[in-house]
């Protein structure tokens, strides 16, 4: 009996996701509905799947990271692949192995998915070109973090039941942020209206040509905003090179009930972890499960990481 | 050798501002003997007929890297004096970044022995301005000078000290060597490795902004009006460098710039998604800033285009962007480039040539880049109209690290003549 292919927007294996920058509207929309099907999944007593059964995913991590890692991890064993992960962190580098040695090393057992964190933007575009098997991007330098700003969207969209049409602010060290921009183009695609918060030294140049509006003021970026999404400031921006001080910062952009009076009353928080409590974010704001979507966006991670597997191999 | 005439070829030379078809004649030395459409005949002379080509002097290259000694896997004499022939260079300013550096007298010997005895071009070797190109300490210009050395330059390294900057122009001053600087400060290139902007902001490199250029410029030229001395820039890359050399040129301030042809030819869009031959220094910058710099040629602001030949090995590129080398070569494809601004009506032909011949020359002070009675015979013949596609396997050096792998050109080397002997020809 013939049987109809089922028409998907992701085909042409192998398939990489290397950023929002590279997918299409169909193909965004149709990995968050896949990742809707996972949300009740995972909620429920019997998480396993077999989609992924005799498949090989590694999971190569060369800067250090908790929920990212973790979330990968599970979503593929959810899945029913076989996972394994390496943190590169001190082995292969430190012996002045390049990046592709490894990847050649790597490609040689046969894997159908590699899982890529690298401290340099652009490192999962180099491998990609190197392995026979689908690349998938978990953060490379301040590029981008594609399945975060996918999360992210799933986490609105379970909320507040669609993006288009909604204002977003994206605050904090917008500069080195690979977050805020994958978050910019995919709002933006998904047709949100994106403003960018953040004091001038860590704005990045050029950054209005990305289809954002900037400000240097909490009062005027968050007006108007639905959603509020908070970056981590890392500690060693904060010594004088970037800002004057952690104190000055908070006064300034940190998130605190009065801030974020002025967005929308029913304006919710979002923030991609860790957080700095008292520095980007005043700490009972951060907890008020009325107001912060934090949590949520952890649990869908894994959802949103299981469509994206799924869907990129096969 | 025997007397050789060349005939029927359109002959362009900046240097006695001629651009007419005629006869070259070259004498038994290699000399030219007499040019131009009154040239006489020889009846013993041998005769090429070279009807529908173009005759310029050989071309002067004021910066290329040859990987002698201590990076011989990336590039050598032999292999850069080909790639050099094959563009029409006959006449390369060698820089001092090798291992060990060149940066002391002994070094010197080695390398005009080892050039002579391998290189078919005219080397000019550079030595560093600081030993060790680390910024310290001068060396000795005076006895370096002596030994054949025709510049200092700490190639891609800039003197960040003003203090001993102007005592480098001070003392320089003194015994006339000329000093070419690469202008970058050093805080604010930090980590960079792209012009800063959309382009970086997007690919999520650190940019660098064109003021780190500029500020060195500012400081030095500063620094030249008290302590005038051959003073000349390698590369400049942006508008705004060009606007504070146009103002202390009006201010009588003497000094040269040069460009390299990366900067002309293409801008920071070109690096796509992380092409990492595309990774220079200066980095490349937006199309305005190449505009500028076309403009800049127009008007005499810069006078030298060269083609900053950086061989690089496939491992020291093939990493992430961040990571990889710097530079790409381009001493084969540089006349061809340069004819592209020609072909697109950027560039009057008669000024490219100058950029690439008589005026480097007489920045250097050597006596190349003409072809006037009495001076040596190295010509470029090329066929002007020739379309061409560049192949990184088909070029000759040693390294295939080109900026234009693909790149459809206009204009082609045919022949190239060393001394009135025939060096190249396709």
């Amino acid at each position: 009996m013939a049987t109809t292919k089922k028409v998907t927007a992701i085909k042409n294996t192998p398939k990489h996701l290397l950023g929002i920058q590279n997918l299409s509207v169909l193909e965004a929309k149709e990995i968050l509905t896949e990742a809707k099907s996972f949300i009740k999944l995972n909620r429920g007593s019997s998480k396993k799947l077999d989609v992924l059964r005799g498949k090989t995913q590694i999971n190569l991590f060369f800067e250090p990271s908790t929920r990212t890692q973790s979330s990968f991890d599970l979503a593929g064993k959810r899945l029913g692949a076989d996972v394994m992960t390496m943190n590169m962190g001190n082995s292969a580098l430190k012996k002045g192995e390049t990046l592709i040695d490894t990847a050649m090393t790597l490609n040689a057992m046969h894997p159908d998915i590699i899982v890529i964190r690298h401290q340099d933007s652009g490192a999962p575009n180099l491998l990609s070109q190197k392995v026979n098997c689908t690349v998938i991007n978990a953060g490379d330098g301040r590029r981008e973090h594609p399945t975060q700003a996918l999360l992210d969207a799933l986490t609105i969209i379970n909320r507040k039941g669609k993006i288009e049409g909604l204002k977003i602010a994206i605050c904090g060290d917008i500069l080195h942020s690979r977050v805020a921009r994958s978050n910019i183009y995919l709002m933006n695609m998904l047709g949100a209206e994106v403003n960018v918060i953040a004091p001038k030294t860590l704005m990045p140049k050029g950054i209005d040509n990305l289809g954002v509006k900037s400000f240097t003021d909490m009062k005027k970026g968050l007006d108007g905003c639905d959603i509020v999404m908070m970056l981590r400031l890392q500690n060693e921006r904060m010594q004088g090179s970037f800002l004057p001080s952690k104190r000055e910062y908070y006064e300034f952009f940190g998130l605190t009930p009065d801030k974020l009076k002025f967005a929308k009353k029913d304006a919710l928080l979002m923030h991609p972890g860790p957080m700095n409590r008292g520095v980007e974010i005043d700490t009972k704001l951060a907890d008020d499960i009325n107001v912060s979507l934090v949590k949520e966006q952890v649990e869908l991670g894994v959802a949103v990481r299981m469509a994206c597997l799924k869907l990129y191999c096969k | 050798m025997k007397e050789k005439i060349l005939t029927n070829v359109r002959i362009i030379d900046p240097s006695q501002k001629m651009d007419e078809i005629g006869n070259i004649v070259i004498d038994e030395k290699g000399k030219i003997k007499s040019i131009g459409k009154k040239s006489g005949t020889s009846k013993s002379a041998e005769k090429i007929d070279l009807k529908g080509l173009v005759a310029i002097p050989g071309l002067v290259d004021m910066k290329a890297f040859v990987g002698e000694p201590g990076f011989e896997y990336k590039e050598n004499f032999r292999t850069l004096s080909q790639a050099a022939l094959a563009g029409g260079v006959t006449s390369i300013v060698t820089m001092p970044n090798t291992k060990p550096v060149i940066d002391n007298v002994s070094m010197v010997d080695f390398i005009i022995r080892r050039g002579r005895d391998k290189a078919k071009v005219n080397l000019f070797p550079c030595a560093s301005i600081t030993r060790q190109i680390e910024g310290n300490q001068m060396t000795e210009f005076g006895l370096l000078k002596a030994r054949g050395i025709i510049g200092f330059s700490d190639v891609n390294k800039t003197i960040q000290n003003s203090e001993l900057m102007s005592r480098i122009m001070n003392y320089a001053s003194d015994i006339d060597v000329l000093i070419m600087q690469h202008a970058e400060d050093y805080e604010l290139a930090k980590n960079s490795c792209i012009n800063q902007g959309e382009v970086a902001t997007r690919l999520g490199l650190q940019g660098v902004s064109d003021i780190a250029e500029k500020i060195i410029i500012e400081r030095d030229l500063s620094l030249l009006s008290e302590f005038p001395c051959r003073y000349h820039i390698n590369q400049i890359s942006s508008k705004n460098s060009l606007n504070v050399i146009k103002k202390n040129k009006s201010n009588g301030i003497k000094f040269s710039t040069g460009v390299s042809i990366n900067n002309l030819s293409l801008n920071q869009n070109d690096i796509g998604e992380f092409r990492t031959f595309l990774k220079l220094s200066p980095p490349l910058r937006s199309e305005e800033d190449r505009l500028s710099l076309i403009e800049g040629i127009k008007n005499d602001l810069i006078n030298v285009i060269v083609s900053d030949h950086i061989p690089e090995d496939e491992e020291s590129k093939r990493l992430p962007f961040a990571q990889a080398a710097t530079g790409s070569i381009g001493i084969e494809t540089l006349l061809s480039l340069s004819l592209e601004l020609y072909h697109n009506e950027s560039l009057p032909l008669e000024k490219i040539i100058k950029c690439l011949t008589i005026n480097p020359a007489k920045i250097l002070k050597i006596d190349k880049g003409s072809l006037k009675e009495g001076s040596d015979a190295d010509i470029c013949i090329f066929d002007l109209e020739k379309p061409w596609v560049v192949k990184a396997e088909e070029l000759k050096s040693k390294s295939k690290n080109t900026a234009v792998e693909n790149r459809k050109l206009q204009g082609k080397v045919k022949m190239t003549l060393l001394n009135g002997e025939i060096a190249y020809s396709n």
